[in-house]
């Protein structure tokens, strides 16, 4: 094993309905800007990793177009794919490249166009979500797995549909206060709770948007990064775990235990514990996730998530700040950009540059991204020197 | 025939075919391996404790208790004509799990996590096609040819 490995850049296009760009021309966005912040040449960069989910891009093997935007030819790219988790699948295989010795500075770009695909398209994608063989027939679609989750959860533990709404409300007030969020306004709780039903208990308001974006972190070895950056954040921790594709062979529905998994790796391999972490982004692609979360990360003991967030503990001032760039929920869901979207703002916490939403005296961080509903997770912990 | 399961099918081939044969004639049925022993539903045609790749089907009561459902308003395609519909997940008596829609004996109203429940085969109506899935219904429900 060689030394550690840091983030030397970040880039973050903003998020949203971009009917002006390509996927390879969001990635370049990105990719320009990771390599302005970290000060170097393209030249430095010895290969990429792309973050993306293939179904929604008309280009099939996406790296190769985004390769050659990007101008990195005859440079090495590979594609990871773990559905939502697919931007922490391409952090980790650029951190074991560099762990591995074959690469030093490496450019991770997530990436996803969702809007290019009609309606129907999406409907049809939609159905096919969860194990198809057995559960798909029954026409179970994404929300409803959270759904699913959401009542057995107020079930053992009492949680409130008003305590699930506090999510939302949270991650939309700092929302409003990141310039590249998909949803730059505050919501109210009585607004939110009369929202369009999806799947009981979960309404409109409890659900993330698609979006197009991208996002890129440039990392670097040990020795590289200390030569070329001085405000490097450094990957300290690195946790990946799976659970069962289908629901009805999990252990439980009130958590992830591919998340559990995942945090106490990541945790053990930085040498730290839940109560280090002072600013964290995690998977809210439902309401319901965020809370589940917090209990999976230790942020709180197990059905403890609904007071937790009741009790704004989860606010800047409170026990640890997450999702104070508005997280999914705000600032929308680019599939594939996500889990690089989260480095990116974790990175920018510890460099103390996230401006209004900063968390003060913010030295560990943690990002938290989930595939599906589930089946994957990827927990990193960010700390700086 | 593996291709009758389901309102729209997503996976006709399958080492477990003949469990919409078995659906189809009013049996409800799980998978043993015939290497150990293990049980499994859904079937699974390779045991996942020992990997053998031999197995018999083995039919299951239909016996369950509800632990988590939800009404599903947005629908994905080909279950518009459905909407909405609610879908449970239920705990089998004799291990595993079942995901389904509610039949018609339960009213939407008394639903509750907890509650016990028969997992019933069906033959959807008015289709041309031969087209089986479950339901969840009150206990003591039987199958029926509809
Ligand atoms: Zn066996």
């Amino acid at each position: 094993m060689k030394g550690r490995v840091g983030i030397i850049g970040i880039g973050h296009g903003v998020f949203g309905r971009r009917s002006d760009a390509t996927v390879q021309e969001l990635a370049f966005e990105a990719f320009r800007s990771a390599l302005q912040d970290a000060g170097i040449e393209r030249d430095a960069v010895d290969a990429s990793v792309i973050g993306s989910v293939p179904e929604y891009h008309k280009q099939r093997s996406l790296a190769g177009v985004v390769q050659e935007y990007l101008g990195l030819n005859p440079k090495p790219t590979w594609l990871t794919e773990v559905a939502c988790a697919s931007g922490s699948a391409a952090m980790r295989t650029a951190w074991m490249s560099i762990k591995a010795g074959v690469h030093d500075v490496v450019a991770v770009i997530g990436c996803q166009k969702m809007t290019e695909l009609s309606t129907p398209e999406i409907l049809a994608l939609m159905g096919r979500v969860g194990e198809v063989q057995w559960e798909s027939v029954f026409g179970t679609t994404f929300p409803a797995y959270y759904a699913l989750f959401a009542k057995r959860h107020m079930h053992e533990f009492g949680t409130t549909r008003e305590q699930l709404i506090e999510v939302a409300v949270k991650n939309h007030y700092y929302g409003a206060r990141n310039p590249y969020a998909l949803f730059r306004k505050e919501i109210t709780l009585e607004k939110a709770l009369v929202s369009e039903e999806v799947a009981t208990p979960l309404q409109v308001y409890d659900c993330c948007a698609n979006a197009d974006g991208a996002a890129c972190v440039i990392l670097a070895s040990e020795e590289r990064a200390r030569a070329l950056s001085s405000n490097t954040v450094w990957l300290d921790g690195m946790g990946s775990a799976t659970a069962s594709m289908s629901v009805l062979r999990r252990p439980n529905l009130t958590g992830l235990p591919s998340a559990e998994a995942a945090a106490a790796e990541a945790y053990r391999m930085a040498g730290i514990s839940a109560a280090d972490v002072k600013v964290a982004d995690v998977h809210d692609c439902f309401t319901i996730a965020e809370i589940m979360a917090y209990e999976d990360l230790s942020f709180c003991a197990k059905g403890e998530g609904g007071p937790f967030i009741a009790d704004r503990q989860t606010y800047i001032g409170g026990k640890v700040a997450v999702n104070v760039d508005g997280g999914l929920k705000a600032k929308g869901h680019p599939i594939g950009a996500t889990g690089v979207s989260m480095t990116c703002e974790i990175a920018k916490q510890l460099r103390g540059e996230a401006g209004e939403r900063q968390v003060p005296d913010a030295d560990v961080g943690l990002t938290h991204n989930v595939g599906g509903i589930g089946q994957y997770c990827f927990v990193q912990i960010l700390r700086r020197d | 025939m593996f291709q009758w399961f389901g309102k729209i099918n997503y996976s006709p081939f399958t080492k477990v075919g003949a469990f919409a044969d078995h659906l189809k004639d009013g049996r409800l049925m799980g998978s043993r391996c015939t290497a150990c022993g293990t049980t499994s539903f859904p079937p699974r045609a390779d045991c996942e404790e020992c990997m053998s790749g031999d197995f018999e089907f083995q039919e299951i009561s239909g016996r369950a208790v509800l632990h988590t459902f939800t009404k599903i308003v947005a629908a994905p395609t080909g279950f518009e004509d459905v909407t909405p519909y609610i879908v449970g997940v239920v705990d089998l008596e004799e291990g595993g799990r079942a995901l389904a829609w509610f039949g018609e004996t339960i009213a939407e109203e008394e639903i509750r996590i907890g509650m016990e429940l028969q997992v019933v085969p069906r033959i959807f109506e008015e289709s041309e096609e031969i087209k089986v899935y479950y339901s969840l219904d009150r206990p003591g429900t039987s199958w029926s040819k509809v």
